[in-house]
């Protein structure tokens, strides 16, 4: 089997790629390392679908960010994800501050982005957010600003392309690739992929990735965020997104409200050097309640119920890589997608698709292909008449898994069975929510174990965390001589 | 919709105890919603002795103590419900619940008996740095998973916490097989009971670390290691104090937390240093007619006293029930403010009618370890009441009994306990 | 040569510290520490045959559920207890189970036998 392109990576850029070619009569598939979608960069990070104010003008940063935003809408519902146009505040404390803010409105109008408006005292942002540090004597007020779930939408958009014939491949890492005659031969730990066309969409490894190639143009370094997650009783402390005035390494210490309810709070930004390094550090939390209290002093950082670390791509070139390699033929690079990465991803996939039909592929449409996706009918969300039809029809809605986010056995047994389903733990509580609350798993995990060893048919000690090596269990009582 | 005239919600030793003495004292339509596929709440997975020696007179184990009331409940035709999730209760008593067979249950209540235990508190709570490496449970999901579904987390182990789920969890680990490396203690002082101490540590030479916390967590997929630190007397690390250990699993007993979403929905008024609802003396909260019993009130230490504030909430209930008059909370009653003073962590009841019928046992926890001190209940600016210790630990709950005398002499509307040094006379 | 033993006396809270002195022949020779006469019965039994119950869990066939919980009905001395684990997981029992069922007689020779303390079906 030849494809007609082959998508490295399975992330939000990879899957929503994916998902717009699988509207056209294409062979395509998708190669991911691990073990389930969404596992990098889009599985921790802040989630903000941004205004568009902060990149500069005339980059693909700033051109696709705005794109984005504006595709987010149709998107999200298409795909039956969470977005909700919250708007967003960047907070000034000092007249400095305040001269940034400053700048940061000429280049929104710059980009496009229309609807900012100045704020020039803290009665009027306690008017919007009565929570806000009375220190704040400034802000930036976005109102197109959002929040989303990454992860829910690469799970969703994955769906959305398996379903249309997209082959998703997990656990197959690109190891060398050749050009031989025109094709490619992508050599992984599962055999050998042949492709016409290949989208670089490896995120942190994209220039691994690139280099296997044969193209050294770029390099990415990882970018160390910090976050915390509090409890949904603190999920209602501010309304909207509120930023810190940026600096040269970063938007700052962000306090959001998340799409579930939750708070979330961070990121920080450290530059390291091992791109396998996702643990969470005592001076990085410190550094986030620090942070997250300067803006929101009413914040109870003590009702954390879990933290956790994400690496950004940090591209070399300071702006993304979104195109035809120099060096090779046929092979695009979509690298570099650090922020506002999340927000340009559906206008991203536009731009891959607009590349490629610029090539020799026919792009035709698919007949019978779907643009929309349903996401797993949430129990928790349903109202008395729904919960009682939901379990008329499935029992195992009536089965509560997950006390804390009310999660049934049928949502479950669902994200398992579904295309591109989950296989692991972690991959379940992605698509369901869960072990995300405030027992963070207590409860449920013996249940899930229970329920992932049922329906994949492996027995309970070889069920995972999240790769094949995280072990959840080691072996059953007495059985040791 | 469905009536009942009790609906008890969690089938553990706390509901147990309240569904049976309210049938007892003439309630005819008891049922008991309980999430799990058995009754007996947590004591079913609890398999190891020191149960009911209060109330027996017998060294049980919690499936022995639990299986006596599992009789009595059958024995008495209280209605159960197992696998069963109750989503909502509201002020009026309506109970909204879940399972496979009946759908979604709605069902009016005369009145109501929390009893929903406790959930455990987590790595994510504590914020210990690292990664997110499987290996990594809390003592009682590994209880779980070791005496009922059969299976061992891990191989070498590292327990947080010496309370006492930590300690059994370290003598049950290394019987079955495990390698418990030692355990680590926050504190100077061992949480959990000394007996405890010596035979699931002491007996099998498994180190306890006092004053060391977990302050890393290492491993890519499956936890590798932790490094440990001695910490200062605020339980911050001391600087060069740090240690590697290998281990692939690590099981936390760094506390208990009551579980009450179901009452924080209900408006229920809860006491932000127990996180559980405010009682009165007949374990009623702040809603007229539903009651709270067991640990999802206060965690507590013996069962026996579990089973016994259940018994409290059922009578209670069942008055209410015959009273029928509305509000037990008499309104121009003298209603006492109970209130912890120094040296004690938080008291139950919080709240005591002056006009109370009955003795009234006042439950606490000390902050500390004391040796020889009284125990003081104070009112109107002097000692009403005052008890001798010759020790007391943050790991065993205390009591105090005010007579109703007492209670109704009380003109200043509050109560406090205490401690206070006793007076040594010349040695 | 007398050997001292320092215990802790697990009887109440107190948590008295005891020492025992004993002789060559393991006989005890003095006991001090102690505040009450169970604290001393504590620490002669505890020294010269230290004994425990042992708790653990049993397989079961045929059942709804893989374990059943189990224990000596009487304490066993300390020494035998990893060999009377390996003993125990051995065995796998018909369902039904009820609390109170004799398991296995007379385990390892100690006069205690181990009792079902959970019911099974």
């Amino acid at each position: 089997m030849v494809y007609d392109v082959l998508i490295i990576g399975a992330g939000v850029i990879g899957t929503l790629i994916a998902r717009k070619l699988s509207f056209y009569d294409l062979n395509v598939c998708i190669l991911e390392r691990e073990a389930d979608v969404a596992v990098g960069s889009s599985k921790a990070n802040s989630g903000i679908v941004h205004a568009g104010y902060d990149a500069v003008p005339g980059t693909l940063k700033a051109i696709l960010n705005v794109k984005g935003n504006i595709l987010f809408d149709k998107v999200s519902k298409e795909l039956d994800v969470p977005f909700k146009r919250i708007g967003s505040l960047v907070i000034a404390f000092t007249q400095s501050d305040k001269d940034k803010l400053q700048m940061l409105y000429q280049r929104g109008l710059e980009n496009g982005v229309s609807d900012l408006e100045i704020l020039n005292s803290n009665a009027e942002i306690s008017h919007l957010e009565p929570n806000i540090s009375s220190e704040a004597i400034g802000a930036l007020y976005a109102p197109s600003a959002g929040i989303t779930c990454p992860y829910e939408l690469a799970v969703a958009a994955v769906e959305n392309a398996v379903e249309n014939g997209v082959e998703l491949k997990l656990q197959t890492q690109v190891n060398d690739i050749k050009h031989i005659n025109g094709l490619f031969h992508i050599e992984t730990n599962r055999g050998t992929v042949l492709s016409k066309y290949v989208v670089n969409a490896a995120g942190l490894y994209s220039d691994n990735v690139a280099q296997m190639a044969g193209d050294h143009a770029f390099s990415i370094k990882p970018r160390k965020g910090e976050y915390m997650l509090l409890d949904k009783s603190q999920g209602e402390i501010v309304n909207k997104v509120i930023f810190q005035t940026p600096t040269p390494s970063g938007k700052g210490i962000l306090v959001t409200p998340t799409v579930d309810g939750n708070l979330l709070i961070g990121p920080t930004a450290l530059d390291i050097d091992d791109k396998e390094d996702f643990s969470t550090t005592a001076a990085g939390m410190n550094e986030v309640t620090q942070g997250a209290l300067k803006s929101v002093p009413a914040i109870n950082t003590r009702q954390v119920i879990t933290s956790f670390a994400g690496l950004r791509a940090v591209p070399s070139t300071g702006d993304f890589i979104i195109e035809y390699s120099p060096s090779t033929k046929r092979f695009i690079h979509v690298a570099g997608i650090e922020s506002p990465g999340l927000t340009a991803a559906p206008a991203i996939a536009e731009y891959v698709a607009q590349l490629l039909k610029g090539a020799d592929l026919d792009f035709v449409n698919k007949k019978d292909s779907k643009s929309q996706r349903k996401s797993i009918v949430r129990f928790s969300e349903a109202s008395d008449e729904e919960k009682m039809d939901l379990i008329k029809s499935n029992k195992l809605y009536g089965n509560v898994i997950c006390r804390c986010e009310t999660v049934t056995e049928a949502e479950i047994v669902e994200s398992i069975r579904r295309p591109a389903g989950a296989t692991n733990l972690d991959a379940v509580k992605r698509r369901t929510r869960s072990g995300m609350g405030r027992c963070q798993g207590g409860f449920c995990t013996p249940r899930i174990i229970e329920i992932l060893s049922r329906e994949l048919a492996i027995p309970m000690e070889n069920t995972t965390k999240n790769d094949k090596d995280s072990l959840l269990l080691d072996r059953r009582t007495k059985e040791v001589e | 919709m469905r009536e009942a005239d009790l609906v008890v919600i969690g089938g553990g030793p706390a509901g147990m105890a309240a569904a049976v003495e309210a049938a007892r004292n003439g309630v005819e339509k008891v049922i008991i919603l309980e999430r799990d596929h058995t009754l007996g709440g947590i004591l079913p997975q609890c398999i190891h002795n020191g149960f009911g020696l209060h109330l027996f007179g017998e060294e049980l184990t919690g499936p022995e103590y639990a299986d006596k009331f599992i009789k009595q409940v059958e024995e008495l035709n209280i209605d159960v419900k197992l696998n069963t999730m109750v989503l909502d209760i509201t002020q009026s008593r309506i109970v909204t619940a879940v399972n496979s067979q009946d759908g979604l249950i709605k069902i009016k209540a005369g009145a109501i008996v929390l009893a929903m235990g406790c959930r455990e508190r987590t790595r994510g709570a504590l914020n210990i740095p690292g990664t997110r490496p499987s290996g990594i449970y809390t003592a009682g999901t590994a209880q779980r998973l070791v005496n009922i579904e059969g299976y061992m987390p891990g191989k070498k182990v590292v327990i947080l916490g010496s309370g006492d789920i930590g300690l059994i969890m370290a003598r049950r680990m290394t019987l079955e097989g495990a390698q418990v490396k030692m355990v680590c203690e926050l504190m100077p002082y061992p949480g959990g009971l000394n007996r405890n101490i010596v035979q699931c540590l002491k007996d099998f030479d498994i180190p306890l670390r006092l004053g060391h916390t977990v302050v890393n967590i290492h491993g890519k997929a499956r936890l590798e290691g932790v490094t440990i630190a001695k910490v200062d007397e605020k339980g911050k690390a001391i600087a060069d104090t740090h240690e590697f250990v290998e281990c692939d699993t690590l099981l936390l007993s760094v506390g208990l937390i009551p579980e009450n979403e179901i009452s924080r929905d209900a408006s229920i008024t809860i006491d932000d240093v127990t996180a559980g609802p405010v009682v009165n003396e007949s374990a009623e909260t702040s809603v007229p007619g539903i009651f709270a019993c067991g640990n999802v009130v206060y965690v507590h230490d013996l069962v026996d006293n579990v089973t016994n504030n259940g018994y409290i909430a059922g009578r209670n209930a069942a008055r209410y029930l015959k009273e029928r008059a509305g509000d037990t909370v008499k309104a121009n009653a003298n209603i006492l403010q109970v209130r912890p003073g120094q040296g004690v962590r938080c008291v139950i009841p919080q709240l005591v009618h002056g006009n109370c019928p009955e003795d009234v046992t006042l439950s606490f926890r000390v902050d500390g370890i004391y040796r020889d001190v009284m125990i003081e209940a104070k009112a109107d600016n002097q000692v009403i009441k005052s008890v001798k210790k010759r020790i007391t630990t943050p790991g065993e709950m205390e009591s105090i009994t005010l007579s109703r005398e007492m209670l109704q002499s009380i003109e200043s509307g509050k109560i406090e306990v205490c401690l206070s040094s006793l007076e040594r006379k010349g040695d | 040569m007398s050997k001292n033993t320092e215990l802790t006396c697990i009887v109440c809270p107190l948590g008295c510290k005891l020492s025992v002195l004993q002789g060559e022949d393991d006989s005890i020779i003095e006991i001090s520490g102690h505040s009450c006469k169970r604290g001393l019965s504590y620490a002669q039994t505890e020294c010269i045959n230290p004994e425990r119950v042992i708790t653990t869990t049993v397989r079961i066939r045929g059942g709804q559920m893989p374990l059943v919980s189990v224990k000596t009905d009487k304490p066993i001395p300390k020494t035998l207890m990893m060999k009377c684990m390996k003993i125990i997981n051995r065995i796998e029992v018909m369902v039904p189970v009820k609390v109170g069922d004799t398991i296995l007689e007379n385990i390892l020779e100690t006069g205690a036998n181990l009792v079902a303390t959970g019911n099974a079906t």
